[in-house]
């Protein structure tokens, strides 16, 4: 019984999860396709003759076909609005740029429902482009208070730069396309990114998913441990006995085994709050409808939990471990430098495979589903709304599938993060005797 | 790798970066306070205690076998206790009835020894006085007899008088 309500339940979100793209989809319909596509081609090839920019204001991006690839790296990208059911809620703001720093709430960007997550106004430089805030870098545009853009106002044209696909994204104000800068990156320009003219410091929906899950976990633990408080012997009962047998199993099979029975509890609270938090926040992103929170696909915030355990592990460093990095005992001599290349190295790409593996996993699951969904619409621009009925009847049991698969992964990752965390840590404060 | 980076939410931001290092941090911090450690701790109460608990039924059990076993050891004894008054009993109700009988065939034997010792002095009593009646009934016989045909025949008085004396009844 319980079974068949839960197959409808999930049947039916998966129905629901693909309303909003479908909504989104109703935009494309009643325009000329193929005369899109054309003047699209025409507008990149030829984007060195033409005029300043080579971008032609008077369509918007709204008007392109369904494109897969943008869609799904849009839905997993954070952004600074959370939007449930594409209603896009607003979130604050808070901007930095030679013109100083800005607080304001991302409602002050006039994004609407089923808008894509695109503003219809700009504040004070500021625009909301594909979720994310952006700041206007051409001169001439009005830089100071709030400016209606009115629907569909922003492009993007690809370049070639020096053999390399390049994005210029743009704003329509009074039918003349205004350049806007990419996203503050913190790669060194290293993939063309880097320090832009602003800094985007806000609390994105990513953070806000964030401190949700901190605070659910906080709330769920504080009632356990006040259960435990009271009477440490009496059988755990409601939630405290869930949350018990995940703490009991990190125990048992993570810390006990990698740190050893004497010296676990010194680590112990932190391998349960990387494992409850990472584990949350892949839960969390499962949701549908609920702002397609990617945190734990998020490469910024995997690195800085990589980077905490980097830190943890060596600071706690023993001489052993020390010893084996720089100078290998038990092998000859002119072996020890070759080994300590290696060892160094080691000592880096470990927390890079911590940060890469947690990401892409989850990133990828988020891909695939958005992939399934995207089915509906490929097929609705080859065939119309019979191709939509076509892509729905695939969707929905692939969907269903990798949403399974994803529920599977969430738990795998959040304990392979925190068992790796637990070996490294295992392998610093060991001691040879 | 490089390729990866590319991608957009792969692209470190610095904002994220900062919020999620803040609240990670306080997220450690207090979780580790209001909740990690008690919990870890009253599970380790709460596990010593049923270890002690499983401990000292263990004793327990084996306090009862060890009970047990002492407690077949006695009863063993006592059987072998009973057994052996048994035996003894049976030997000294043995002893008593032999010994009864044998007291009582001596003095079988004794009253029958006397009996007989008794029986032949009467029946010598009584032979004599049947003698001595025989000889008398004889003698006042012959002595009508004689003093039919013999009046007054001394020897011949004295020779039935010898030969009563030989007949001898037994």
């Amino acid at each position: 019984m319980s079974r068949n309500i839960y197959s409808a339940l999930l049947i039916f979100a998966a129905i629901l999860f693909s309303f909003p793209v479908i909504s989104q989809d109703h935009n494309h319909d009643g325009h000329d396709h193929s005369g899109h596509n054309h003047d699209d081609h025409a507008g990149h090839d030829h984007a060195s003759d033409q005029g300043e920019h080579g971008v032609s204001c008077g369509h918007g991006d709204e008007h392109h076909e369904y494109d897969p690839a943008a869609t799904a790296i849009h839905h997993i990208s954070d952004g600074n609005v959370l939007s449930i059911f594409d209603y896009p809620l607003p979130l604050p703001m808070i901007l930095k740029s030679e013109a100083g720093l800005e607080m304001f709430m991302s409602s002050k960007f006039g994004a609407h429902f089923a808008g894509h997550e695109n503003g219809e106004k700009s504040y004070n430089g500021y625009v909301l482009y594909e979720g994310s805030a952006h700041r206007v870098v051409d001169a001439g545009f009005p830089m100071t208070g709030s400016v209606d853009l009115g629907h569909g106002a922003f492009t993007h044209q690809v370049v070639n730069i020096d053999g390399k696909d390049k994005t210029l994204k743009y704003v329509c104000y009074e039918n003349k396309p205004y350049k806007i800068d990419a996203r503050t990156t913190l790669d060194g320009g290293m993939l063309g990114g880097g320090i832009t003219s602003f800094w985007d410091l806000s609390p994105s929906k990513n953070v806000i998913a964030m401190l949700l899950v901190s605070l659910l976990l906080f709330f769920l633990f504080r009632g356990a441990a006040k259960k435990y408080k009271e009477d440490p012997l009496k059988a755990p009962s409601g939630v405290q006995g869930v949350l018990e047998t995940l703490v009991v199993f990190i125990r048992d099979e993570v810390a006990i085994p990698f740190i050893g029975k004497g010296k676990y509890m010194k680590y112990f609270p932190f391998l349960l709050s990387i494992f409850f938090f990472v584990l949350g926040l892949n839960l969390f992103g499962q949701i549908p409808f609920f702002g397609s929170i990617n945190a734990t696909g998020n490469l910024t915030l995997t690195m800085v939990l990589a980077l905490i355990v980097f830190i943890l592990v060596n600071i706690n460093g023993k001489k052993d471990y020390w010893q084996h990095i720089f100078w290998m005992p038990g092998v000859p001599g002119f072996v020890k430098p070759l080994l300590a290349g290696v060892e160094i190295m080691g000592l880096f790409i470990k927390p890079l495979t911590l940060m890469l593996r947690l990401a892409g996993n989850i990133s990828a699951g988020h891909i695939a589903i958005l992939s399934f969904i995207g089915l509906i619409f490929i097929f609705g621009d080859l065939y119309g709304t019979l191709g939509n009925g076509i892509g729905t009847v695939l969707a929905i049991p692939l969907t269903l599938f990798m949403m399974a698969i994803e529920l599977i992964v969430a738990f795998v990752q959040a304990f392979v993060f925190a068992i790796l965390t637990a070996s490294y840590i295992g392998a610093a404060i060991e001691e040879h005797h | 790798m490089f390729l990866l980076l590319d991608f957009l939410p792969f692209q470190p931001s610095p904002g994220l970066a900062i919020w999620s290092v803040v609240i990670f941090l306080i997220f450690w911090a207090i979780m580790a306070k209001v909740a990690f450690k008690p919990i870890a701790q009253a599970l380790e109460t709460r596990e010593n205690d049923i270890q002690d608990a499983l401990d000292s039924a263990k004793t327990a059990k084996e306090e009862m076998s060890n009970l047990k076993a002492e407690n077949e050891k006695l009863l063993v004894v006592a059987r072998e206790e009973r057994s052996k008054m048994l035996k003894e009993a049976k030997n000294t109700k043995n002893q008593i009835i032999a010994d009864a009988k044998d007291t009582a065939k001596g003095e079988a034997s004794r009253i029958m020894t006397q009996a007989n010792q008794d029986i032949q002095n009467q029946k010598k009593a009584a032979m004599m006085e049947v003698k001595n009646e025989v000889g008398a009934i004889a003698l006042s016989i012959a002595e009508k007899v004689i003093k039919k045909e013999l009046a007054g025949n001394a020897e011949q008085e004295s020779f039935v008088n010898s030969l009563v004396k030989d007949i001898n009844l037994n």
